[in-house]
């Protein structure tokens, strides 16, 4: 069991150069067990930062966050996140980064490398298990991190743009494979993207942010059945979807550009 | 050709061996040159082979070696206490904005005083002993390995952080876990580039006081007019400076793998 609610959350950054910055305001969002969640929005709306305070690598400043109904207060081994910039440790190989957080639990030396391995030959790395994040491609690595996300089995997956710097074909791999190993392993999903046939591709639920500060403006159900295939993009369902969304999110970045216009002529 | 010209692009083995060698080789020959055919006067510029002579000279009696033991022992000590103290406190430094509170200003204020300048306070202070070498180098280095580590613990990527708390470790782990590691590599390239400066400092002090070491023999060299043993004992810091800088890339193979895999 692993339901997230967010709840009338809101986030101001304060900095003695820009004053403060209201990042999130008044954010609510109940995602339920094993639902893969996707949050599209402008750049810049606080996607990133939704993940962080889900995370509890920051700090609310108001409202709260909760999983099973326990707040979150520090950042725990039962939220794993994916960055969108590649975060392998570069001193670990493959298997030393997959293996960092069960090290850190004192799991058995031999149980520790079965799970790893496990997770290696899911994302497909096997035969790179000694390699260094300096030898792979932005895709192995990405696919590494998940990996050792994964690992680590945490109840939620905090997904951030993990795809964003993959060309299209390899994006469209990555989506495949996280959709495969997510119907086998039924996690919780929190995926931020831009992207709006990967949210699309990948969600039960869509949620569109607006821009700065960040609400939640538009939830869509996705009623595509699983699993998922890639030539569902161009059905028919797919592209009323996507009208949908590609819309609401229209408006939400046009307003975006406006209010920061605004902001510096004013 | 054209991937000789191109940055980054690795060259054949033969080539770089080839081309480092011409080039030392060069000034070699220009020295053969301007020596051998008295361009410029033996007062100023000894001929190869008188260097020589001197080499053999302060080899076989011994002096070279005293001399260069005491260099070392100087700076090796020197050197060492500095940086046992430095690199960890640069990390913290760079990393926690309570260390950075207490020491930058401090530290800064000392990194801009040229370490030459105390170098009268320490004769009066501690002598002109082995002591008084060691104080010089630390405290030519200890400021400034402090300010780059601090830079480099700086420099470590938030991501890493945020991804092992992610992964489940706490504040204290995260010291060896992240910190460490993550700053090894720029770490071992402050200790490098502050060997360098260290042969400086010590080279100073002893041209300014002392009654042994490299930097003394080349002091009497001058004073006896004899360029040829001022050449030795500038070659001999100049071969030291090779084998440490040598260590210092085998180090580097050895402790920090991933820094030199292609
Ligand atoms: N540490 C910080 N200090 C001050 N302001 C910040 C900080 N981090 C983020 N912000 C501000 O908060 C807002 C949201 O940032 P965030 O990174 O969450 O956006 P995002 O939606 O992830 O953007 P992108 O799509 O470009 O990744 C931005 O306007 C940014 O300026
Ligand atoms: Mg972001």
């Amino acid at each position: 069991m692993a339901q997230v609610s967010i709840r009338n959350v809101a986030l101001h950054f304060t900095s003695r150069r820009v004053g403060t910055v209201t990042a999130l305001e008044n954010l609510s969002l109940e995602i339920p067990d094993k639902q893969f969640a996707v949050i599209v929005g402008p750049s810049g709306c606080g996607k990133s930062s939704l993940l962080h305070l889900v995370a509890g690598l920051t700090e609310v400043s108001a409202g709260g966050c909760y999983v099973d109904d326990e707040v979150v207060t520090d950042p725990g081994a039962d939220r794993g996140m994916v960055f969108q910039n590649y975060s392998l440790f570069p001193w670990l190989t493959v298997r030393k980064n997959v293996e960092f957080g069960l090290s850190i639990q004192n799991i058995s030396a031999d149980q520790r490398a079965q799970r790893a391995q496990h997770y290696i030959h899911a994302v497909g790395l096997n035969g790179f298990e000694d390699a260094y994040s300096s030898q792979l491609s932005g895709g192995m690595q990405q696919r590494a991190a998940i990996a050792r996300a994964l690992a680590n089995d945490p109840q939620v997956l905090l997904m951030d743009e993990p795809f964003g710097a993959l060309d299209s074909q390899t994006r469209t791999i990555m989506q495949e494979l996280l959709l495969r190993i997510w119907e086998r392993e039924q996690k919780t999903v929190l995926f931020v993207t831009h992207d709006i046939d990967e949210a699309l591709f990948l969600g039960d639920v869509v949620y569109v942010m607006s821009g700065r500060p960040g609400t939640i403006v538009d939830s869509v159900g996705v009623t595509l059945e699983r699993p998922r295939h890639y030539e569902m993009v161009t059905s028919s369902e797919f592209i009323e979807l996507k009208r949908r969304i590609m819309v609401n999110l229209h408006r939400e970045v046009e307003q975006a550009m406006m209010q920061n216009q605004e902001h510096l002529i004013g | 050709m054209t991937r000789l010209f191109t940055p980054k692009r690795s060259i054949p083995r033969s080539v770089e061996i080839g081309v480092g060698t011409a080039v030392a080789g060069s000034a070699l020959l220009t020295w053969c040159l301007l020596s051998y055919l008295q361009l410029v006067s033996g007062a100023f510029l000894p001929r190869p082979d008188e260097v020589w002579t001197a080499f053999v000279k302060v080899l076989s009696n011994g002096s070279l070696f005293e001399h260069m033991q005491v260099s070392l022992t100087e700076i090796y000590i020197g050197f060492f206490l500095s940086s046992i103290i430095a690199v960890p406190l640069g990390i913290f430094m760079g990393s926690y904005r309570i260390v950075a509170a207490a020491i930058e200003p401090l530290v800064n204020f000392m990194r801009y005083l040229p370490v030459t300048a105390l170098i009268p306070l320490l004769i009066l202070w501690i002598g002109i002993g082995i002591e008084q070498k060691i104080a010089v180098i630390f405290l030519g280095t200890f400021f400034q390995q402090i300010v780059l580590c601090a830079d480099v613990s700086a420099n470590v990527s938030d991501d890493l952080y945020r991804v092992s708390y992610t992964l489940g470790v706490n504040r204290r782990q995260v010291i060896t876990r992240v910190m460490l590691p993550a700053t090894l590599p720029g770490v071992m390239d402050t200790l490098r580039v502050t060997m360098g400066w260290a042969w400086t400092f010590l080279v100073v002090a002893e041209l300014v006081a002392a009654s042994a070491g490299l930097g003394y023999m080349i002091l009497q060299a001058m004073r006896g007019l004899h360029p040829a043993t001022i050449f030795v004992g500038i070659f001999t810091i100049g071969i030291l400076g090779l084998l440490t800088d040598l260590v210092f890339k085998m180090a580097k193979r050895w402790l920090l793998p991933w820094t030199v895999v292609h």
